[in-house]
């Protein structure tokens, strides 16, 4: 039976993040320090040493995760108590500063760490949505074989068009030819497509597979018998691989958005720590 | 043309005729050594370049006047060449045998030539692999027509003609499509005999005109070439005439011509129609016609180094020599801890009269069987298994008493002769109860695979196995308080069924006229829901369905169908009267079964028919026969290959696990993965006996005495074994995180190949045996996705994704 790192051991560690958060605010509202609340009363020491120790240990997920041979628990466990611990560290981080900002490398510090559990809640969310949207998408299939369907529909569009008049085959050919798939981060995040085709001689955008299919529709209309019958097998052949080729596109784009916000978590997640340092620092040295 | 009459004539100059035949040459006694092909060791010959034979087992000594030891192939041929030549062997090579006449003292052996020989006594080695078929046309000879193909890669831009419709054709007409101009002969209509893969690839093939396929033709005959670019011009008979292709290369994939029809020719006779059935031998290796010898693979023993020593030895016995044979000591040794002074050949005498199920087997195939076996003297009261272990072994008391505990409170004495632990060997299940040393108890352990091969080729070892085993079943599942003597009757007309993989046991609606146990294997039941068939529940061996018409309903409420290859034992209602008659709560305990199962029912019936698309899909992959298998749920997976990465660096870098491969359906994906057969496939033909079950989860594991041999590979059905070298696991984490040293964890190291001598092994999953914590696999998914699960699990795949 399949449970998600959220449902994990019944929730074991939502339920504990939730204590740790409630706990925090009712000890926040009860205490009563004599200067306003901040990261130096008791409670701010005692919330930012929590703090500090969780950011380690969150960090460490990095290490866990690729110990395979003698981790302790099992790496579903540790992103449970990661993606729970973690949301609590918000509150906890927010109540040690006793909203006390200002343009300073504490502040920026919380600010960091922010950017860490926010860009880590997209990514829960991203790990909880898009496995089943792109399944579905691909209708259980890999990309790998609807990548097989497109070429055998190439092979396909070949044979179609051996005896088509000269300007179809070069409109399907080149079509198949110019066709993109994916790009650099920017293109693949925004599904962009930049395949052409050549219609009289002329390059031009094929986005979408779009001007070679109003191309190959407009002769469909104009053709007639045995032609229009071949056409017809060409554009209906042409459009199943128009439609291939967005799913991939789409699939792409969910694919590479699921591991963007990755690549922006741990880099930042090195950063907090660095300012941690500083931030640590200099409220015990130059306190 | 007269020749000499020879006093011994060896047939097949594979290992135990060429031993055979060097030691007659070294004893100085006349001897003619026969070889249907133009070089010695045929079946070697076809080996791979560069592949490393194992000279297993490796305790047994070698008898022989050539050499042999481990190491390759070409380095084995050689020192067999130089050995024969040696001792002056009298070899004729293309002499092959086609008829064998006479008796003893002059047997006339006619070759394929026209040729006879002459020869007192006659020494079969010709082995089991077979002859390929040949093309049976004129011009079949030519040398561009051949009936292997070791590298598709070398031939390019050629027109080859495969002629075949098996898997083995088809396989070379896709491995050979792409870089050639491929043409498929296929005597039939379509590729009835293919596996489905096989059938769909061939036919995409031929559909998108990658290969060209001849239906409903033969070949007529080979012609010489009309233009000096091709090799030959090939006349088919196709359905509207003749038709010809100039072609490079013909490649003949028609099957093999098993020896035994020449066999039995000869006058040898064989025990049953089985095709792995041995014809019956002495034991010194004489079959039924007197003078005439059998050694080696045809008389059942596989292995070459086994061959070898049996030549020796047959010549001695053809000579009048008394010679012990090379497993003496070995076997000597096997029974040191028996209580009594006897002779080898006393004790092995004295076992195969007290223990009815050995009394018919031939003395050389008890041998055999011995030394695959264990002799253990146990102290009374030591536990020889437990209920619920996964080993598999067979035993039968030698000596003593044993107690069989089948529950809490009833204990069974079993005493000298009889047997236990058979229930395991036939379902392949855990062991059903405990069993107990009793008083001066000396007991035979046999591996399972040594006994299925005895099964296999002795009728009566099988008969009496059955007999118990039914008689035992109905005790133990229906009526454990019942003294055995009042349900033999009852067993005397109980039916045992064979069903094949999809086969339907009786459909909704039949008259309910039977129960049955399922004895090995595992079945769906399926009911019948809008005039749509949707699978219910899995029901695996040593259990029972059925019983619910008998115990009121009349005709069947569902149908009950084989997953895998079944067999049942069925009762009949007169019989379930009389065992209710003798089973005093029987009735209350079964109804009781079947409340439980519609009340299962009920509940589920709501995603039935989602459930019911599910576990059929699950059952089409096999799922059936598994007993924990990784199912990935695609709605969490998302594609990390953490799974796959842990599987490698918890075994020295070789991944087990391929993720991507495999089919999904409805969310739930089944990556190519060891799923750890009740009845593996890959343990059927292990020559060294190096897959195993066993552990606390009963996984299948394969041991180190692997030899490379890869029939476990290509047995297997669902493609989950590979044949590798060992590799070494990746270097610290540490030093590659911060340094950049090594490759990332999870990832083979570059180092590769380990030694010089290295073979590649069989490798699988293990289920991570040797680790703590259980699968890595699983343990190494961050989402979820990952689990493992045994069928019986199946049913609640659908309701818990709710």
């Amino acid at each position: 039976m399949h449970t998600s790192f959220l449902a994990h051991a019944k929730g074991r560690y939502f339920w504990l993040a939730a204590l740790l958060m409630v706990g925090s605010i009712v000890i926040y509202a009860m205490d009563n320090p004599t200067e306003a609340p901040n990261g130096g009363t008791w409670l701010g020491y005692a919330l930012g040493t929590i703090g500090a120790l969780l950011i380690v240990w969150l960090a460490y997920l990095g290490r866990r995760k690729r110990n395979f041979t003698h981790g302790w628990g099992t790496v579903k466990g540790w992103v449970s108590a990661h993606v729970y611990l973690g949301s609590s560290l918000l509150v906890v981080a927010t109540l040690h500063t006793g909203f006390q900002f200002d343009w300073n490398v504490h502040t920026f510090t919380f600010v960091l760490m922010c950017l860490v559990i926010f860009s880590g809640l997209f990514g829960v969310f991203a790990y909880r949505t898009y496995p089943s949207a792109r399944n579905d998408l691909k209708k259980n299939q890999t990309l790998d074989d609807i990548f097989l369907k497109v070429e055998k529909i190439d092979s396909e569009l070949a044979r179609l068009t051996a005896d088509s008049s000269s300007d179809t085959k070069m409109v399907v050919s080149s079509a198949i030819e110019r066709t993109v798939i994916g790009g650099g981060y920017r293109d693949q995040l925004f599904g962009r497509d930049h395949s052409s085709v050549v219609v009289d001689g002329n390059v031009v955008s094929n986005k979408g597979q779009q001007q070679a299919l109003e191309f190959l529709v407009e002769k469909l209309s104009r053709t007639e018998g045995k032609e229009n019958q071949s056409v017809g097998e060409v554009v209906r052949t042409f459009n199943t691989r128009k439609q291939l080729l967005d799913i991939i596109r789409e699939d792409i784009r969910m694919q590479s958005t699921a591991q963007v916000w990755l690549l922006f978590h741990i880099p930042v997640t090195f950063a907090l720590i660095a300012a941690l340092i500083a931030h640590i620092f200099s409220v015990f040295v130059y306190r | 043309m007269i020749d000499n009459i020879y006093d011994i004539a060896v047939i097949g100059a594979g290992p135990g005729g060429l031993s055979a035949a060097a030691h007659a040459a070294e004893l100085g006694v006349s001897h003619v050594l026969l070889e249907s092909s133009p070089k010695i060791a045929n079946t070697i010959q076809k080996y791979q370049k560069g592949k490393h034979v194992m000279a297993e087992p490796g305790i047994l000594p070698l008898r022989s006047p050539i050499e042999f030891d481990a190491g390759k192939r070409e380095a084995i041929l050689e020192g067999w060449e130089q050995g024969i030549a040696h001792h002056n062997t009298n070899v004729r090579y293309s002499a092959e045998v086609s008829k064998i006449g006479g008796e003893k003292g002059a047997f006339t052996i006619g070759l394929v030539n026209g040729e006879s020989v002459t020869a007192k006594h006659l020494i079969l080695g010709i082995g089991m692999q077979g002859n390929p078929r040949q093309l049976g046309v004129a011009g079949d000879q030519a040398s561009f027509v051949q009936y292997q193909l070791d590298d598709p890669g070398e031939y390019k831009d050629e027109v080859i003609v495969v002629v075949g419709a098996g898997d083995a054709a088809i396989e070379n007409a896709l491995a050979l499509a792409p870089n050639n101009k491929v043409y498929i002969v296929n005597r039939k209509d379509e590729f009835a005999r293919a596996k489905e893969g096989n059938l769909n690839l061939i036919m995409a093939a031929i559909e998108s005109g990658e290969v060209e396929c001849f239906f409903g033709t033969t070949p007529a005959r080979i012609d010489s070439p009309t233009d000096d670019q091709h090799k030959g011009v090939f006349v088919l008979n196709t359905s509207t005439g003749e038709a010809t292709v100039s072609v490079h290369r013909i490649i003949g994939r028609l099957g093999a011509i098993a020896p035994r029809g020449l066999v039995e020719s000869f006058g040898i006779e064989f025990p049953n129609d089985d095709p792995n059935a041995i014809p019956a031998l002495s034991s010194q290796y004489e079959s039924n016609v007197p003078g005439m010898y059998v050694i080696g693979a045809l008389g059942g023993y596989p292995l070459i180094k086994q061959a070898m020593n049996q030549g020796y030895e047959v010549v001695e016995y053809v000579l009048g020599n008394k010679v012990k044979p090379a497993d003496h000591n070995l076997i000597a040794a096997k029974f040191l801890p028996l209580p009594f002074d006897l002779e080898v050949d006393q004790v092995l005498e004295m076992m195969q009269q007290r223990i009815p199920v050995f009394e018919h087997v031939n003395a050389l195939q008890f041998r055999e069987l011995m030394l695959d076996s264990d002799v253990h003297v146990v102290k009374k009261g030591r536990v020889i298994f437990s209920k619920h272990d996964y080993d598999n072994s067979f035993y039968t008391i030698f000596e003593g008493n044993v107690e069989i505990e089948v529950s809490e409170d009833i204990r069974i004495r079993s005493g000298v002769g009889n047997f236990f632990g058979e229930m395991s060997l036939i379902s392949g299940r855990r062991r059903s109860a405990t069993v107990i040393a009793g008083d001066e108890c000396i007991v035979i352990e046999t591996p399972r695979r040594t006994m299925n091969k005895l099964i296999a080729s002795v009728d009566a070892v099988k008969r009496v196995l059955d007999q118990t085993f039914i008689v035992r079943t109905i005790q133990q599942k229906f009526a454990p308080e019942t003294p055995i003597e009042d349900l033999m009757s009852i067993a005397e007309k109980t039916q045992i069924n064979q069903y094949a993989p999809g086969e339907v046991i009786f459909s909704q609606g039949d008259v309910g006229d039977s129960l049955h146990f399922i004895r090995n294997g595992s079945v769906t039941v399926s009911g019948d829901l809008d005039g749509k068939e949707v699978v219910m529940s899995y029901v695996p061996a040593n259990q029972t369905v059925g019983e619910m018409a008998l115990l009121g309903n009349t005709t069947r409420g569902a149908t009950v169908k084989a997953t895998v290859k079944t067999e049942t034992l069925s009762l009949d209602v007169e019989s379930f009267q009389m065992l209710l008659a003798r089973a005093p709560g029987l009735k209350e305990r079964m109804q009781q079964v079947a409340e439980t199962r519609s009340r299962q029912n009920i509940d589920s019936q709501f995603y039935a028919e989602e459930e019911g698309d599910l576990l059929s899909f699950l059952m089409g992959q096999g799922l059936g026969e598994a007993t924990d298998v990784l199912l990935i749920d695609e709605g969490l997976c998302v594609a990390c290959d953490f799974c796959e990465q842990a599987c490698a660096a918890t075994h020295d870098g070789t991944s087990r696990l391929n993720r991507k491969a495999g089919p999904t359906f409805a969310h739930i994906h089944v990556p190519t993965s060891c799923r750890h057969c009740e009845d593996p496939s890959c343990m059927k033909d292990c020559p060294p006996d190096a897959i195993q079950r066993g552990g606390a989860g009963g996984e299948v594991f394969i041991g180190d005495n692997c030899i490379g041999c890869g029939n476990c590979e290509q047995n297997c059905p669902y493609d989950v074994i590979q044949m590798s070298y060992e590799t070494e696991a990746p270097s610290s984490y540490w030093k590659w995180m911060l340094f950049g040293f090594g490759e990332k964890p999870g990832k083979a190291s570059s180092a590769g190949v380990v030694g010089e001598n290295a073979i590649k092994k069989a490798v699988k999953c293990d289920m991570c045996m040797d680790q703590s914590g259980g699968p890595a696999c699983v343990r190494a998914c961050p989402t979820g996705a990952a689990a493992r699960m045994s069928p019986e699990d199946f049913v609640d795949l659908v309701s818990v994704m709710h």
